[in-house]
């Protein structure tokens, strides 16, 4: 029996890379999911975002688990699309108990034509899009009684501003990941009483479409004392989607029923080298 | 098949409380277990500490689950006793993988009425035990060849401030110092280093009369009960919860130490209930 038998979670950027992973791995557990994507691509971003067919491909592998999914494309800074998407999923699946806010950009090596316009990009999707996800959801946990468990993702740029540079990308990413984790604390309040958990993961490079592309390889060679500043301190390079996973399952588990408002870095020892 | 078939674990205060717990949670994965305990008392400690009949229950259990367990009376403040406990248990179950530093003692008294010796008892078990446990066991994790996890008890007191505990807030604060520091010297060996920081746990460290003392001192410390208690522990917690669990320990630590956090080294892991963000 897995350790989430009879739980739903919502996922926000559920199309591919860490929200895909999550999908497949609390659907191993035994939950079922409501899945959520823009698969469309933004203006200052440079490498290809997901696609609806990407989404499809993750409802296959959910499906393929014998689980449950309800997805929808909507843009997590569009609090009424967000609220549409939560009450399609809780309408057929009848519970929401977990919510992965996962969705987010990284505009790194990109153009930059317009250097405000990038900042509000990121911090609408990165942390606007972070707070809507879980406004839209929270009310219908408190009101079913049973607790929850909320995990949003940050990054080791949630910690610390290594690489930072002055573009709108590296100061709008940092900001809002850092932003996340003052979401995290007051939200660890507002829902301690009932019994709700909020923590925070940070991970550092992982494999997905989001690091792993052109843009952001050529941006790394042209910067190699930003990549030096950006290396783990264990020997490994880069980070597979499903270490993400792991850690997220083991906190929305009842292993972790007592952990709250903890800032978790799965990043290779990168905050404290 | 166990998260840790075929691992070997060092753990510290494992006759009873949260280090009996661990034991049993990582035998239940499969791992062989390398125990000490102290077995005796410190004088500036006012509770009982653990016994020889409590080191063997954790003996009884362990070998309940098919599980090979060499349990040793040794001090951590006696590196040379750790160093031979640790190396007989290497000789004995053939490798070692994990290292939980749990031994821990409680004491309670403002700064200004601290002595001496209950200051030095403190540092000397909950700093020094520690640094001497890793320096005891950090050999056996190299030679072995395949990096390790090692998990350092330390506490919620380990990340703010608490009355009337300055000894232990320095002992637990300077374990994260420790955590940090081996985590960089470590990592080249994928040998990873975290800490976990519980809030108050329902073990006899919280559950006697000198901590019922200290949390009551309006009653009679034999008259306090554990509900008299509850109320002052939970208003430490966010979660509308007294106290934790020593298995919500376990469960922290099998994750930090199994594969499913193969990268995740030099962190501050709460299980505190939302303590410190309070």
């Amino acid at each position: 029996m897995g350790k989430l038998e009879g739980k739903v979670a919502f996922i926000t950027g559920a199309a591919r890379g860490q929200g895909r992973s999550h999908a497949v791995r609390l659907a191993q557990e035994g939950a079922d999911i409501i899945a959520v994507d823009l698969c469309a691509q933004l203006e200052t971003v440079a490498y290809p975002m997901a696609t609806p067919e990407d989404l499809a491909e993750t409802a296959k592998q959910v499906e393929a688990l014998d689980r449950r999914i309800v997805s929808s494309q909507a843009d997590v800074r569009d609090v009424s699309a967000m609220q549409a998407a939560l009450d399609a999923g809780v309408a057929e699946l009848g519970r929401v108990d977990i919510v992965l806010a996962n969705a987010g950009i990284a505009q790194q090596g990109g153009p930059e034509l317009d250097v405000h316009r990038t900042w509000d990009e990121v911090i609408g999707v990165n942390l606007t899009g972070v707070y809507n996800t879980v406004h839209v959801a929270a009310p219908r946990m408190i009101e079913q009684g049973d607790g929850g468990a909320i995990v949003l993702t940050s990054s080791t740029q949630g910690l610390t501003g290594r690489g930072g540079d002055g573009s709108g990308a590296t100061s709008g990413y940092a900001a809002a990941k850092h932003g996340v984790v003052g979401l995290m604390r007051t939200f660890a309040h507002w829902l301690a009483p009932h019994n709700i958990r909020v923590n925070t993961v940070h991970p550092t490079g992982v494999a997905t479409p989001m690091v792993v592309n052109d843009v952001i390889g050529k941006w790394i060679e042209s910067n190699p004392e930003a990549a030096g500043m950006l290396a783990n301190l264990m020997p490994v390079e880069i980070l597979e989607a499903a270490d993400i996973s792991n850690a997220i399952a083991f906190l929305d588990s009842d292993e972790g029923r007592y952990i709250t408002g903890v800032t978790l870095p799965v990043d290779a020892g990168f905050t404290v080298r | 098949m166990g998260k840790l078939e075929g691992k070997v674990a060092f753990i510290t205060g494992a006759a009873r409380g949260q280090g009996r717990s661990h034991a049993v949670r990582l035998a239940q994965e499969g791992a062989d277990i390398i125990a000490v305990d102290l077995l005796d008392t410190v004088a500036t400690v006012g509770y009982p500490l653990a016994t020889q009949e409590d080191m063997e229950e954790t003996v009884r259990q362990v070998e309940a689950l098919d599980r090979r367990i060499v349990a040793t009376k040794a001090d951590v403040r006696d590196g040379a006793a750790l160093k031979a406990a640790v190396d007989d248990g290497v000789a004995q179950l053939g490798r070692l993988d994990i290292v939980l530093a749990n031994a821990g003692i409680a004491s309670f008294a403002p700064v200004e009425e601290m002595t001496d010796e209950m200051w030095d008892d403190m540092i000397d078990i909950n700093l020094t035990g520690v640094f001497k446990t890793v320096r005891a066991a950090v050999p056996h994790l190299k030679a072995s060849g395949s990096g390790g996890a090692i998990v350092l008890t330390s506490s919620t007191a380990g990340i703010k401030g608490l009355a009337n505990l300055a000894h232990y807030v320095a002992a637990k604060h300077g374990v994260v110092g420790l955590v940090k520091t081996l985590a960089n010297e470590l990592a080249p060996h994928m040998i990873r280093v975290n800490s976990v920081h519980p809030t108050s746990v329902d073990t006899t460290m919280i559950h006697n009369e000198q901590t019922y003392a200290a949390f009551r001192p309006d009653k009679a410390p034999a008259d306090v009960t554990r509900d008299d208690v509850g109320e002052a522990f939970q208003s430490l917690n966010a979660l509308p919860i007294q106290w934790v669990e020593p298995v919500d320990i376990s469960n922290a630590i099998l994750w930090l130490v199994s594969d499913d956090a193969r990268y995740v080294t030099g962190v501050q892991l709460p299980i505190d209930a939302g303590s410190v963000i309070r």
